[in-house]
Order: structure tokens, then C-alpha cells, then sequence
């Protein structure tokens, strides 16, 4: 008979991994999809007792998230405008039953190339707490990543937080997608942008594309054109297939092809970059 | 910690229960098999569906991803929770009145996603509805009827009671609700994996993990031996008769479990039964199978291949069935035209998707078998089964239980002679449920298509010649390929008259799995590429594509391809009429939104459709029944299975006008073969059509035999009582003492039957004959918004008219409509079935919420003679337009033709590049 733990604190959560593989569970919406027809018989570490995991909090230098908190959690918090991409982001993670019950960290161990999560992380510069009973290390979002379903993650570590540094008050984000339906749609193509304007120009640009890579990948060279640039609807015109060719590896399947995926990527970063300078420089 | 042996305490609907599934038991298992609340239901397992919605603390989520363990000390809500004291909510009684469930399988997730969101938000708009139930797939309504529920539920959006109380003579007609609406609302509704008796036995089918290959079992006693609670694994050595099925008489060609070969990957090998426990801890790859995997068949090129494989011995060339119809003369057909245009098409293999997987369970009572089964097709599944068995026909019983979505997909066997071939050998009920991938690999689909055609039109737009080729994927075994083959050189062409036309079809058997039966038969596919040709043609000649239409549309006294002539109920022209007041004005819309560029493009298309109610050119009766017991009781005797389109509403409708009593008095018995006459299948949109009609006769029979009874003339008013039957005619007054007779074995002392088989002639070998006895017909238009950049089209409004002979019941009739619709967006846009790759709900994309748009509906009434009260069917026609309105929109656009369905994003833009290109050089 296989194991069921669900531990209402950290500690003893973390000393039931110390001991054993465990395969730990959050929200559960990867974990059953990936044994349809197939029997429940892994050994499970919930975390769900833990309440402490739940919620995010201010820290003074960053905004702490919660391992177990939700994305209906995420879009119900009041935030500031850096978080808005991150929250459209959240309202497109499958229907709002996933909403409600899926969690960000559960997002990003999952690893999928196209986990809704990962590009507005990636462009916040949010890192991962990753706990132990040893002790606790933090990882970027892009390190943390390592592949299409793998992480730094070791077997006796637990996420126990997403670790958001803030950003100036002007900072600004967006979240764009696209996908062949309106809801329940893995995605073809993902964008994540934050903006932090200096004045009426750009002082701080960070962009990550989604599945279009094994991982979210930023766009440096193009993170690097856009710094300075007046915020305004001419902003997309930063974007060069150059800068983002170097650095997405999109791939063919079912959802569309690799060619299409890059020329959909310039197409969405030019968008989604002329409509926040658009947006910003009018409110500037 | 280890909470594994511990019993989980929970609140379910305001009453504490206790759940001692273990604990990782995903909590949607635990409530239908441990509460028996089976009103949640199971569509995918893995969040996709959403059919299994909950609240959980009054928020929703899927309760088939909720472990028990989590739910410990919280408070769930099923749908068996709305309803209070017996009486719908007001969300579920406006489910009702809108017509929002159509089978029902979805409703509960609806429902509770519609409570979740109007717990937090009394007065939500279109858009907020939307994206609060856009985690419910529904597969049936098209999403517009549920929308519209919720909106006036929320008070925004008001509608019309249904008329409950209808007169005499005037059910037909009327915007009755669904009558076996209420049990799907409250969870009451029995679905087939909603029910097995307590003791019945769990069987799981091992299917084949390669498209083509060879297999050798090992060591299966010694298997079983092993695992206590393992009862038997079954082969194709197990099957007393006939290890072969097929939809056809001769020609059978899939076994049950295959025997040695696998030729399509998803084909049942082995049936494994036991106690549901030890079932669900087996893997597949438990089993001692031993697989050789061979190269596959792929694609009707594959097929065709010079050297390609043989699919099944015997099929020399791969051929399955050709079809052909031939009028005229071709080549002087396209002499004498001025314009010709043509092309290519292909569009993929296309999944039913009901969201109600395959399932049923039977028992074994002395020397018969039951089986209770999600079924569109019960006396075929008997005849079947029986020959499986080795056993007679009669020594079967079908009994339906209520299906959650068919649309041909269920016509086919799929439990049945597993779950009857177990309970026969074990002598213990035994029962089977799908996964999702199971039924997504093993089901039949739509057949892949490869078109080649031309059209010619002369200088004025008057229709010369067209020429039509298709191959179709068959896939492994025939199942309905050849119907697919026969149906489409009949269609082809499309409503309209050509003097000179050659259609020819090839149906290929490839290592793919089978293609059926699917909502048109072939034609949706054929229609995109003959209603392409029409605009083609429109624009060379100069003229307004829907007037090119009307100006060749087929009417009264004109002759089809197939040398019939119409001689009734042909409103095509009526149905463009209709759009035209909005063609016009949506394409002056058009013109303007598209002058002010932009990525954004506007387009508006049209599309015309017919298609024969009933089988091609071969006999499909239908027998109903309708009795009168001693007690007064009017009852139906239903066999015209209902998988949502609504024959337990409108034949009581229709019997009820027959008889000439009130709607409300009439019980209805659906579709059991002991007890039911064979009605034929709940395909080739026949049974409004074949089935009204025999109930139409059914219930003029018993008045006629009433009345001579009583005396009376044929105006006489009939007042069926406690025991008795008042009939009134003029002043003259006459009981009939009902109790005074003899009671037949249903108990009934009054009864006739009706049977109609819709009069058809032969095809000849040139397809020339009456395939059928009368047509639907339809128009549809279409307005998308085209995102040149990225490829993605968002259809924002249909316009659909229909010529239904006589609307039997409106709302009904708009659901079937809608639901048409949908899923004719999904195969013109995102629906792809790729073996072995989207085998789920979440790779396989069906329409959402979100993609649904605005659905004006049409009712032309055209009547048709021979249907009841000049009633025809709908049920495939509504689909065929959808794809090729929206193909001629993005043309419209754009001048982009797209020749690939589904036409996703990557597709569309690589088509627009190409013509950019094209364009530069």
C-alpha cells in the first residue's frame, strides 16, 4: 500500500523527503491528468496542510508567494502594475476550475515548455526558495528551469515560495498568448514583458518568450535595443528577427509549426511592445 | 501523518459524510462510487472537460483532480445539492426553459460552474459568464442556449416560458421543454457508467500501443493466478461466434479482440476483469504481451502506394468501396462552359468527442444476456451481440441507458460484446467505462479527405459541369466507409443543378483507426471544397456569390445529380433568401471595417447545403408503438434512441396531435429492444423524419381504432381518464370502459403500431436512382475577423437558415442547430485527430465558450409530404454549411482560399505568406 502524507507543517515535510522519494503534490492539476487510466499509487507528500505555504506576503525588498497559493489567489491580490501580465497570465491557465485549485509553484515544477507561469516570472526576475532540511537556496526562474519537464529541483527539496524583487511603482507588464481557442488552450506561443519606464523612455525593459523553447526564454539583445527608447507606439519597431532568432529553438508539432511560432513570436513582441509604450507614454 | 488507512470526513451537501476511498482516490470516483452521487460525472479524468465539476468551499473546481485527502473537513457541493425539496433551483429550471441541456452529460459541471459564479456575481455580463463556465466542454449546444440560461437566471437576459400546457392538435409545433429534461438537471439522469449492480465485475480492455503489427501472449493463467482478485483475462479464442463486427450485413471485418494481428494502434487485444481494485492497479504493460511492430499503412497515398501494404487479406489494393455518380456528359459539360475553376482539399481525421466516454454493463439471467449500454443503435447492437455470442437474436435484450452525446460515434459496438461475452462466460454482471484516450484511440472518426474537383459555370453563371474526386481514410475496418463512399458522389455537387456532372469517392483502409460515422457522412468534408468552387466561380463571372447561388440553386421539379427529381420540400432557395437582408449589410460592413487596414480583416461567406434523410438507397424502417393501459395511461413505445438530439420529446409531440390528446399524458419508453419496436438507428438524420412518421401513423392508427370502438366521427375530441375514455362529438357523448378490456402484456388494453420505411429506389452504376426520399436543405452565413499576422480567425456571427419541412418543436430544433454549427467552426478551425498524439481533450481542441459566436437561426418550413406534419431532419444538415461559410469568409478577407482543414493559426498564415509571395514574384 503505497503512502499518503500530508503534513501541516514544513518541518515534517521536509524530514518525510529527507527519509524517501516522495512525489509531492500541490494542486494536483499535472499530477492526475498524467495518470488517466493509470493506478494512484505513487508515494505522496500533500502540502496542502501546510497553511503557512498559502498567501502572499510583502517583504520589504520582494513580494513572497506562497508555494501552495492559486492562481485565483494570484488574480484576487491586490498587486502592484508589475503583476498585471502575471495576472492575465493566471486567468488563462485552463478554466477557472484549474484557476482555483493549480498554484504557481506547481506551475513551474511541472516544467512544461508551456506553463502559462513562466514568461511575466521570468521577466519579473522572480526567483525560486527551494527548502530542504538542510537549509534553503533560491534559484532565478531561468536557472531553476533546466528543460522541457526538468528542474534544479533536488529529491529532498520542496518550492516552498516564488520570491518576486519589486520594482519601481511605474513598472508596467504585459501577458500575451495565442492559442488555436479561446479557453483551455495550451499555448503556440507565449510573451511575458515587463516595462519600467525612466521617464518617457524605456529604463528597464525584460521580455521571455514561451514554447517556443525547451524553457522561457529571455530576449537580452532585445531587452538591450529597447533600454532607452522613447515609450511610445513606436516601440515595437525595436524588434529584429535577429534578436530573437538567436535565442528561441521553436519546434513543429500538433499546435503549429516552428517557422510560424517565430514569425508569430516578432509579430506578438511588436504588439505587445508598441501597445504598453502606447499605454505608458499617454499615462507618462 | 500517513493518513492512508484513515476514513476522510467531509460535508457533502450540508450533510457530513465519510469517504474511505483511500486517500490520493480523486474525489469525483469517491462521490459516485462511495455516495452514489453520480450526478457528477467523469469525462476525462484530467481537467479537460470539466464535467465533473464541484464546489469545494463554494469555489469550483474538477473534482476528478481533488484527492479525497483534500477534501477532509471542507464542504462539497454537487449538483444533487441545487435542487431543494425536489424542486429545480432557478438556475436549473432556466437550464430548462432555454433548452440548455441537450444529452445532458455537461449539465451538472454547467450548473455548478454557473452557481459559483453567481454566488459572487449576481448580474454578470456575456463576457463574465463566459469565462466563469469556459472549463466546461459541452459538445451538444454550441454553448449559446447555456449563456443565454445563466444570463436570465441572472435577470439580464429574459426568456419566454416554454408552453407546458399545450392543447390538443397543437403540440406539433410548440416550444415545449425537453420532457426528460428535469433528471438531467438534477444528476438523476443514469448514464451508462452511472450504474452496475453491486456485484458486478470491472473489465479493462488492453489495447494495441502500434498502428500495425503482430502479437503473442504469454503465460495468461499463470497471469491471472497470480493477482486474487483478477477473474479472467479474455482473447479472441474466447468468442463463441463470430469474432468479426461490422455496421453492415456482410462484410464484417472487426474483431471484437483481435487475434494476432493489430492494424490500428488503440485496437482491443485482451479483456481483463476482476474486482474494480485489482483492475484499476494493473498497467497495461503487466500483461505478457509480446508486440512486433510492422509499418504502417499511412494516408490514402499510403494506401495507394504502388508495393503499400495490405491492410486486411483479402483487400487487395487497399480498396474498401468506390462510389461513383455520373450524368450527362462531362467533357461537354466543361465545353460549354466559359469559367472553370478547381482545386485541391484535404482535412483530417475529425473525433466525436462526446464527453460522455463509452460504457455499459450486462448480466447474464438464465439463456439471455442484458446489457445496459450508452447507445445510439440498440436492435443493431442486439443483432450484433448475438452473432458474437454464437446466440440468438432474440436472446439479447438492449437496454439504453441515457447517452451522453453520439453523433455517430456510438453507432458502432464498442462495450458491448466485451461487457456481454464476459457476463456470458462468468455468469456475473460485469461492467466497462472508457478512459478518455481509450475512447479517443479506439472510436471511430471522421474520414480524413483528399479532394480533387472542378466546376464550370457559363458566362451568365449558369452551373455547366462539375467533377468531383475524393479519397477517404477508412482507416483499419469498415465500419461505415462505404456509406461515406455512396453518400458523397451523391452530395457533392451541392444543391444545385448541373446538367453534367462526374463525383467519384474512394474509401482506403490504412492502419489508422476506423472511420464511421460522423454527423454527414462525408459530405461536411465534400461541401468545403463544392461551396469553394461556387465562390470561385461567382467571382470570375462577376457576380455576388449569393445570388450565384440562388441563380443555380436546385427547386421544385429540378433534377439532382442522381436523375431524381424533386417534386417536394425544397426550400434551398427560401433559405438564401433569407440570409439576404443580412449578407447585405454584414458585407457592407465588411467593406468598411476592411477600408481602414490594418492586421485585422473582415470577412463575410455563404454557404449552401442539402442532405438525404435517411440510409442511401436502402430500406430503414421504423416501427413506434403507442398503448393505452386499463388504467388510462397513454404510453410510447419509444425504440428512436435519444443522445440529446430530442426524440423523447418531439415523437410524444408528435403522438400526442396524432392521437389528439395532451403531450403531458403521454409516458415515454425509450428504446428497449424487449419492449420497443426497431425504430432503426439515430443517424442519417432519420428519425425526425422516419420515426415521426411511424409514431404520426402509430397514433392516428389507435384513434381511428378508438373511435370506430367508441362509434364516433373522426372530429370527435378524446378525454383519456382514470380507467376510461370520454369521447366527445358534437352533442353525442361515449365512454369507453377501458378496464372492461383485455390487457396485452405491457398491460396495455388499446395499442397500435405505425411503420414507415422512407420509399427510395437503387443507385445504378452510375448512381442514377431515388437515394432518398426527401432532403434538407440550408444556408449559412458567416462573419469572421482574420488576423493576417498571425493566422487566427474569430468568427463573430452565424446566420443559419434551414428548411425543416415543419418545425416539430423551434427550440429544439435551434439547439440541433447550434450545436451543428459548433462543430462545424471546430473542423473548419481546430479540430485534428492525430493516432497516438492527441488522444485527450486538452492536444484534441474542440470549440470553448469563448469560440462560439452569435447564432441568428432561420426556420424555413418547406412541408415534405411524406414526413410527420411535414417534418424532415436536421440533425446533420445544421453541420455541413458552417465550414465552408467560414473558408469563404477568410476568402473573402483576404483572397486567400484555404484548402487544409483545420485551418489552424500556423496553417492560415502560411497560406497568406504563400499568396504574399506569390504575389512579389
Amino acid at each position: 500500500m503505497s503512502v499518503y502524507l500530508r503534513p501541516d507543517n514544513l518541518e515534517e515535510a521536509l524530514d518525510a523527503l529527507r527519509c524517501r522519494p516522495l512525489t509531492v503534490l500541490a494542486g494536483g492539476t499535472d499530477y492526475f491528468p498524467g495518470r488517466v487510466g493509470r493506478p494512484l499509487d505513487d508515494d505522496l507528500l500533500d502540502l496542502t496542510g501546510i497553511a503557512a505555504l498559502r498567501g502572499i506576503a510583502d517583504e520589504g525588498g520582494y513580494w513572497r508567494i506562497g508555494a501552495l497559493t492559486t492562481w485565483m489567489d494570484l488574480v484576487r491580490a491586490d498587486l502592484p502594475a508589475c503583476f498585471d501580465g502575471l495576472k492575465d497570465a493566471a486567468r488563462e491557465v485552463g478554466g477557472v476550475q484549474i484557476q482555483n485549485a493549480g498554484t504557481l509553484a506547481g506551475n513551474l515544477c511541472n516544467a512544461s515548455p508551456a506553463a502559462d507561469g513562466a514568461p511575466n516570472l521570468a521577466a519579473l526576475e522572480a526567483e525560486v526558495e527551494l527548502s530542504a532540511a538542510d537549509g534553503v537556496r533560491r534559484l532565478p526562474v531561468t536557472d531553476f528551469l533546466t528543460g522541457n519537464r526538468t528542474t534544479a529541483l533536488e529529491s529532498n527539496e520542496i518550492v516552498t515560495a516564488v520570491l518576486v524583487p519589486k520594482l519601481p511603482g511605474a513598472a508596467a507588464s504585459a501577458f500575451l498568448k495565442l492559442g488555436a481557442r479561446r479557453y483551455l488552450v495550451i499555448s503556440i506561443v507565449m510573451i511575458g514583458i515587463v516595462l519600467v519606464p525612466d521617464g518617457g523612455t524605456v529604463g528597464n525593459a525584460r521580455i521571455a518568450v514561451g514554447a517556443c523553447s525547451p524553457v522561457t526564454r529571455r530576449l537580452p539583445a532585445l531587452e538591450a535595443a529597447l533600454n532607452g527608447r522613447p515609450l511610445d507606439a513606436a516601440l515595437g519597431e525595436a524588434v529584429s528577427a535577429e534578436t530573437v532568432e538567436t535565442v528561441l529553438t521553436p519546434i513543429d508539432d500538433v499546435r503549429g509549426s516552428a517557422g510560424f511560432r517565430m514569425d508569430a513570436t516578432l509579430t506578438m513582441l511588436r504588439r505587445g511592445l508598441s501597445d504598453m509604450g502606447r499605454r505608458i507614454g499617454a499615462g507618462a | 501523518m500517513n493518513i492512508a488507512a484513515a476514513a476522510t470526513k467531509l460535508t457533502v451537501n450540508g450533510e457530513a459524510a465519510a469517504l474511505r476511498s483511500p486517500p490520493a482516490t480523486r474525489l469525483a470516483e469517491a462521490l459516485r462510487s462511495e455516495l452514489g452521487l453520480t450526478g457528477t460525472k467523469v469525462g476525462c479524468d484530467a481537467g479537460d472537460c470539466g464535467a465533473c465539476t464541484v464546489l469545494l468551499d463554494g469555489e469550483q473546481v474538477c473534482a476528478c483532480m481533488v484527492p479525497v485527502a483534500q477534501a477532509a473537513g471542507r464542504d462539497v457541493t454537487t449538483v444533487e445539492g441545487l435542487a431543494r425539496d425536489r424542486a429545480l433551483s432557478d438556475l436549473q429550471a432556466a437550464f430548462l426553459r432555454h433548452g440548455a441541456a441537450q444529452c445532458g452529460i455537461c449539465t451538472p459541471g454547467m450548473l455548478m460552474a454557473a452557481r459559483d459564479l453567481l454566488d459572487r456575481n449576481p448580474s454578470p455580463t456575456e463576457r463574465e459568464a463566459a469565462d466563469a463556465l469556459g472549463g466546461v466542454l459541452c459538445r451538444c449546444t454550441g454553448y449559446r442556449k447555456i449563456v443565454e440560461a445563466v444570463l436570465d437566471v441572472a435577470g439580464s437576459q429574459p426568456c419566454a416560458e416554454p408552453e407546458t400546457h399545450v392543447r390538443p392538435a397543437a403540440a406539433v409545433g410548440a416550444r415545449i421543454a425537453r420532457l426528460d429534461g428535469t433528471p438531467k438537471l438534477t444528476g438523476d439522469e443514469v448514464f451508462g457508467a452511472d450504474f452496475a449492480p453491486p456485484d458486478a465485475l470491472t473489465l479493462r480492455v488492453i489495447r494495441s500501443p502500434v498502428a500495425r503489427g503482430r502479437f503473442e501472449t504469454g503465460d495468461l493463467a499463470a497471469f491471472r493466478q497470480a493477482r486474487p482478485g483478477i477473474a479472467a483475462v479474455l482473447t479472441a479464442a474466447d468468442i463463441p461466434g463470430s469474432n468479426a463486427f461490422g455496421v453492415y450485413p456482410v462484410g464484417k471485418d472487426q474483431p471484437v479482440l483481435a487475434d494476432r494481428i493489430v492494424r490500428y494502434r488503440g485496437e482491443a487485444v485482451l479483456a481483463v476483469v476482476g474486482n474494480s481494485a485489482a483492475v484499476a492497479a494493473l498497467r497495461d504493460e503487466d500483461l505478457p504481451v509480446s508486440w512486433h511492430e510492422e509499418e504502417p499503412v499511412v494516408g490514402v497515398e499510403g494506401a495507394a502506394a504502388s508495393g503499400a501494404a495490405i491492410v486486411q487479406a483479402g483487400r487487395d489494393g487497399n480498396v474498401l468501396a468506390r462510389g461513383r455518380v455520373v450524368k450527362g456528359d462531362i467533357e461537354r459539360g466543361f465545353a460549354e462552359a466559359d469559367f472553370v475553376a478547381g482545386g485541391e482539399w484535404r482535412t483530417s481525421f475529425v473525433e466525436h468527442a462526446y464527453i460522455e466516454p463509452e460504457a455499459g454493463w450486462a448480466r447474464r439471467i438464465g439463456d439471455r444476456l442484458e446489457i445496459h449500454v450508452s447507445t445510439q443503435s440498440p436492435y443493431m447492437d442486439r443483432d450484433e451481440t448475438a452473432l458474437i455470442l454464437g446466440i440468438g437474436e432474440e436472446q439479447v435484450r438492449i437496454v439504453p441507458t441515457a447517452c451522453g452525446g453520439g453523433f455517430g460515434g456510438k453507432l458502432d459496438l464498442s462495450v458491448q460484446p466485451l461487457v456481454a461475452l464476459a457476463a456470458w462466460t462468468l455468469g456475473v454482471p460485469v461492467r466497462c467505462t472508457y478512459t478518455r484516450p481509450e475512447s479517443m484511440a479506439s472510436s471511430t472518426k471522421r474520414h480524413p479527405a483528399a479532394i480533387r474537383a472542378r466546376a464550370g459555370c457559363t458566362a451568365e453563371g449558369t452551373l455547366t459541369a462539375f467533377e468531383f474526386h475524393g479519397d477517404f481514410d477508412s482507416g483499419a475496418y469498415a465500419s461505415w466507409g462505404p456509406t461515406v463512399a455512396d453518400r458523397v458522389p451523391v452530395h457533392a455537387t451541392g444543391p444545385y443543378v448541373v446538367p453534367h456532372v462526374k463525383n467519384t469517392s474512394c474509401a482506403w483502409l490504412t492502419n489508422a483507426p476506423p472511420s464511421g460515422a460522423f454527423r454527414g457522412f462525408g459530405v461536411p468534408q465534400s461541401a468545403i471544397a463544392n461551396e469553394a468552387l461556387l465562390d470561385d466561380l461567382a467571382g470570375q463571372c462577376g457576380i455576388d456569390p449569393l445570388a450565384f447561388r440562388l441563380r443555380n440553386a436546385i427547386r421544385k421539379g429540378d433534377e439532382t445529380s442522381s436523375g431524381q427529381v424533386l417534386e417536394h420540400s425544397a426550400g434551398l432557395a427560401d433559405c438564401f433568401e433569407a440570409l439576404q437582408a443580412d449578407w447585405d449589410r454584414e458585407r457592407a460592413e465588411a467593406e468598411r471595417i476592411n477600408r481602414a487596414g490594418g492586421p485585422l480583416r473582415r470577412g463575410v461567406g455563404v454557404a449552401g447545403m442539402w442532405y438525404g434523410c435517411g440510409n442511401t438507397s436502402m430500406s430503414n424502417p421504423s416501427t413506434m408503438k403507442i398503448g393505452i393501459s386499463a388504467e388510462g395511461q397513454v404510453t410510447l413505445y419509444n425504440g428512436a434512441m435519444d443522445m440529446g438530439q430530442g426524440p423523447n420529446t418531439i415523437m410524444p409531440q408528435i403522438a400526442a396531435d396524432a392521437l389528439g390528446v395532451p403531450v403531458e399524458r403521454i409516458a415515454n419508453i425509450a428504446g428497449d429492444t424487449d419492449r420497443t419496436a426497431d425504430a432503426g438507428k439515430s443517424s442519417a438524420s432519420r428519425q425526425t423524419f422516419v420515426s415521426g412518421r411511424a409514431t404520426q401513423i402509430a397514433g392516428e392508427t389507435l384513434r381511428a381504432d378508438i373511435l370506430r370502438l367508441a362509434n364516433v366521427g373522426p372530429a370527435a375530441a378524446l378525454e383519456i381518464g382514470d380507467g376510461r375514455i370520454v369521447l366527445r362529438d358534437g352533442d353525442a357523448e361515449r365512454t369507453l370502459d377501458l378496464r372492461a378490456m383485455a390487457r396485452d402484456a405491457e398491460g396495455d388494453v388499446l395499442a397500435a403500431d405505425g411503420t414507415f420505411d422512407p420509399p427510395t429506389e437503387p443507385l445504378d452504376a452510375d448512381g442514377q436512382g431515388v437515394p432518398y426520399a426527401t432532403y434538407g436543405f440550408g444556408a449559412h452565413l458567416a462573419v469572421i475577423d482574420i488576423d493576417i499576422e498571425l493566422g487566427t480567425v474569430k468568427v463573430q456571427r452565424i446566420v443559419a437558415a434551414h428548411d425543416v419541412g415543419r418545425a416539430i418543436n423551434p427550440t429544439l430544433l435551434e439547439g440541433q442547430i447550434h450545436g451543428g454549427v459548433a462543430q462545424g467552426l471546430g473542423l473548419a478551425l481546430m479540430e485534428e485527430y492525430v493516432p497516438g498524439r492527441t488522444e485527450n481533450l486538452h492536444d484534441y481542441l474542440i470549440p470553448t465558450f469563448g469560440d462560439i459566436p452569435p447564432i441568428d437561426t432561420i426556420l424555413i418550413e418547406d412541408p415534405e409530404p411524406l414526413g410527420p406534419y411535414g417534418a424532415k431532419g436536421i440533425g446533420e444538415q445544421a453541420l455541413i454549411p458552417t465550414a465552408p461559410a467560414i473558408f469563404n469568409a477568410v476568402h473573402h478577407a483576404t483572397g486567400v482560399r484555404l484548402r487544409h482543414a483545420p485551418a489552424l493559426p500556423h496553417r492560415v498564415r502560411e497560406a497568406l505568406l504563400a499568396v504574399q509571395e506569390a504575389g512579389h514574384t
